[in-house]
């Protein structure tokens, strides 16, 4: 914890040293609150006066508050600490799980070490049993497939097939690949000698420069910028090896600092949608999975895919599509809710999205057709569908991700409807 | 004009303007004409947070100065922008007139007389009615690099023009900004700013802003039009109507001369109160009328 400096603030050294140690309390419980904040708050009780609580506590909500997720937090920190500050360091460990925040991030290694565990072990054990199994299918593959390199042969196995080992590779090769992504015309300007627009602005400058003699017209073209990605991942039984692989990707892809997209936005859901966006950020992949894994509850649950969807449209859409975000949906479609409610949600993702794809693993199979309900009631709402089984097919969503005619097999499938 | 002297006083002041608010708002209000910190108001879309800022400038006699935010907003439609037309038509006459001296010819054509003022730059220049209030409404729908601009301008209040110099505003303004949250605003803007989330109102408050808004509606049906708008936010919508649509619905109602809330009406004003396609399907029929029941139910309670 960062010691604050001296507050030479006159008035009452009573309500300055309180009002410190409230705002080291909210500190402790997460809020992000510098000493500047501090010096606002004690500036702004003088002024309020201290003739009722309430107006008290709403001029310290004002300094110190600036999300409105951290109004909870404030209110209980608030109650705890003004009625007994000492009662607070009692209360701390047992209060709301934002304010042990910190604390136990401290205390988590061992915790995530368990989860990362809980992680790898789901990849090793449905390899380990069938691994007899395993080898006369490699076998097989390279019988069948003679020129091809080891690691050609990789690519285009499927994530399910693979032996720890070749997962371990895969996730190498993984971490090496890019999604490129088109950028978006911007309606800001730059200047450009050969851009499409006048810049007056320059021109004129320019001219006084030269005694007010016009000579050429400055010129400016439209800046570019980059959209946001948004993930949305299956983790339900079904898909618990491909998703893990696939957050792999994302990872990678989320920290690629200046490979275009301008932010990634990575959720995860099976019987509930978890946001795992700041877990993402952590440089170290296995870290990063392992906290994104403590915060998702629902590994290898269920599916509802539909109330998922519709508590993304309705918490999230709105913050984090604001801009052109293009969504990519990791899921087999096998949903076990209304396949109404299903539809309007995939509807409404669709219409609030700028490309909406689907990456669906049972795309792999040759003779898949659109029998199942949730599929159905998905598939025409995509903008593309493909598979998302092996790098190679990673690397085809690469290759088309910003092409905004590709289908995918949207049109063949839409055909079996 | 009136300085605001204490929180009750803001209240007070507000409401003689027709807007009603609570405590709440009204202690960040008075704290930020106190300190002079600029005030970050977020909330669902038709709170009231637009509002407040017309309120405070009719109630302090202030002129108002709106900057909306858009996608790409810059600096030439924000801050200044040279009256380009008129300074090629100064650069022709000087021409004309023969030997035009540079120096001379630069300090003329980037004068204040060829200058066209923006919002921004506007809220900096000294008013006879004391500093102006500045409003910056939906700071979420522009982009990061306006968002660093304001930085500057609304932690030192000066705008520097690189001909003219740095303007400094001889009093800062009251700047209010607003936002819907459609993106997160940065939190080195937020810092400086005091924030208040502004959340809907209860029962009796909503009540008592739709009697300060549409004085003409009977008791009775302001009591239920209130009562069913709270229900109706309760349930699982993909927009739940703000305060505007509530206030907006009542005049509805008014004009069709309703006096009493019923299914069909509801069914045929619903436009009104619910923006969205898919909630007003999910209103259609049955619904409507348990949600009125609901609320009815709910009025009986309320003394």
């Amino acid at each position: 914890m960062v010691e604050l400096p001296e507050l030479s603030l006159p008035d009452d050294p009573k309500l300055v040293q309180n009002v410190t140690h409230f705002a080291r309390a909210l500190r402790k419980a997460g809020l992000p609150i510098g000493p500047g904040r501090v010096i606002d708050a004690v500036q702004a009780v003088a002024a309020a006066g201290f003739t009722s609580r309430q107006d008290f506590y709403w001029a310290l909500h004002a300094c110190f508050v600036t999300r409105p997720e951290h109004r909870t937090v404030f209110a209980q920190v608030f109650r705890l600490y003004w009625r007994d500050p000492r009662f607070l360091e009692h209360m701390m460990a047992a209060m709301l799980p934002a304010i042990r925040g910190v604390q136990e991030e401290r205390a988590a290694k061992p915790a995530e070490k368990r989860a990362a565990e809980a992680l790898l072990d789901g990849a090793n054990d449905p390899l380990d049993m069938p691994e007899g199994q395993e080898e006369e299918g490699t076998e097989f593959e390279i019988d069948a497939s003679l020129t091809m390199s080891s690691e050609e042969r990789l690519r285009s196995l499927d994530f399910e097939q693979m032996s720890t080992d070749e997962v371990a590779r895969a996730k190498r090769i993984l971490a090496q690949m890019r999604l490129p992504v088109q950028p978006i015309q911007s309606r800001r300007l730059m200047a450009a000698p050969r851009g499409q627009r006048a810049d007056w602005r320059r021109t004129l400058r320019n001219a006084a420069r030269r005694g007010g003699d016009l000579q050429e017209i400055a010129r400016a073209k439209r800046r570019i910028r980059w959209p946001n990605l948004v993930v949305l991942c299956d983790i339900s039984g079904s898909m618990s090896q491909y998703s893990r692989i696939v957050l792999h990707f994302l990872h990678s892809v989320a920290n690629q600092k200046g490979a275009g997209w301008a932010k990634v936005h990575g959720f995860t859901f099976g019987t509930r949608l978890t946001n795992i966006t700041r877990h993402l950020a952590t440089r170290d992949v296995d870290a990063a999975l392992a906290a994104a894994g403590a915060e998702a509850q629902d590994w290898e649950g269920g599916t509802r895919i539909g109330s998922c969807l519709h508590d993304f449209n309705r918490d999230w859409s709105r913050r984090v599509m604001g801009q052109g975000a293009v969504v990519l949906l990791i899921t087999d479609g096998l949903d076990r809710d209304d396949p109404g409610q299903l539809a309007r949600e995939m509807q409404r993702l669709h219409l609030s999205s700028r490309r909406l794809i689907w990456l669906n693993p049972l795309l792999r199979w040759e003779g898949f057709a659109p029998k199942a309900q949730g599929i159905r009631a998905m598939l025409p709402h995509v903008d593309s569908f493909r598979a998302g089984h092996s790098i190679a097919s990673l690397e085809d969503l690469a290759r088309v991700i910003s092409s905004p005619q590709d289908q995918g097999e949207k049109a063949r499938l839409m055909a079996l409807l | 004009m009136t300085e605001a002297k204490s929180i009750d006083q803001v209240q007070q002041m507000l409401a003689e303007q027709g807007y009603v608010c609570g405590r709440a708002l009204a202690t960040v209000v008075f704290l930020s004409l106190r300190l002079g910190r600029p005030l970050f108001l977020e909330g669902e879309a038709g709170v009231g947070k637009t509002e407040i800022a017309k309120a405070l400038s009719a109630a302090l006699g202030r002129r108002l100065i709106r900057l909306q935010c858009y996608e790409g907003l810059d600096a030439a439609s924000a801050v200044y922008e040279w009256n380009f037309a008129a300074q090629m038509v100064a650069i022709r006459t000087a021409e004309a007139a023969g030997g035009a001296d540079r120096a001379a010819l630069q300090t003329e054509l980037f004068s204040d007389e060829f200058l066209i003022e923006r919002p921004l730059l506007e809220a900096m220049r000294p008013d006879e009615n004391g500093a102006p209030v500045l409003l910056i409404d939906e700071l979420d729908r522009t982009d990061e690099p306006f968002e660093a601009f304001l930085l500057e301008a609304l932690s030192d209040f000066q705008v520097t023009i690189p001909e003219l110099g740095t303007i400094k505003a001889p009093e800062p303004p009251i700047v209010i900004l607003t936002s819907n949250r459609t993106r997160e605003v940065h939190d080195a803007l937020k810092r400086r700013c005091l924030y208040h989330w502004v959340d809907y109102p209860d029962f009796t408050r909503e009540v008592e802003i739709l009697r300060a808004r549409v004085p003409e509606a009977a008791e009775q049906l302001s009591r239920e039009v209130v009562a069913f708008v709270q229900t109706l936010r309760t349930e699982d919508l993909f927009k739940k109507p703000g305060v505007a649509e509530t206030i907006d619905w009542a005049n509805c109602l008014l004009a069709l001369d309703v006096i009493d809330l019923s299914p069909e009406v509801i069914a045929d004003t619903l436009g009104a109160i619910l923006k969205y396609q898919d909630d007003i399907a999910q209103l259609q029929g049955s619904e409507a009328k348990r949600i009125l029941e609901k609320a009815k139910q709910s009025l009986e309670e309320v003394p």
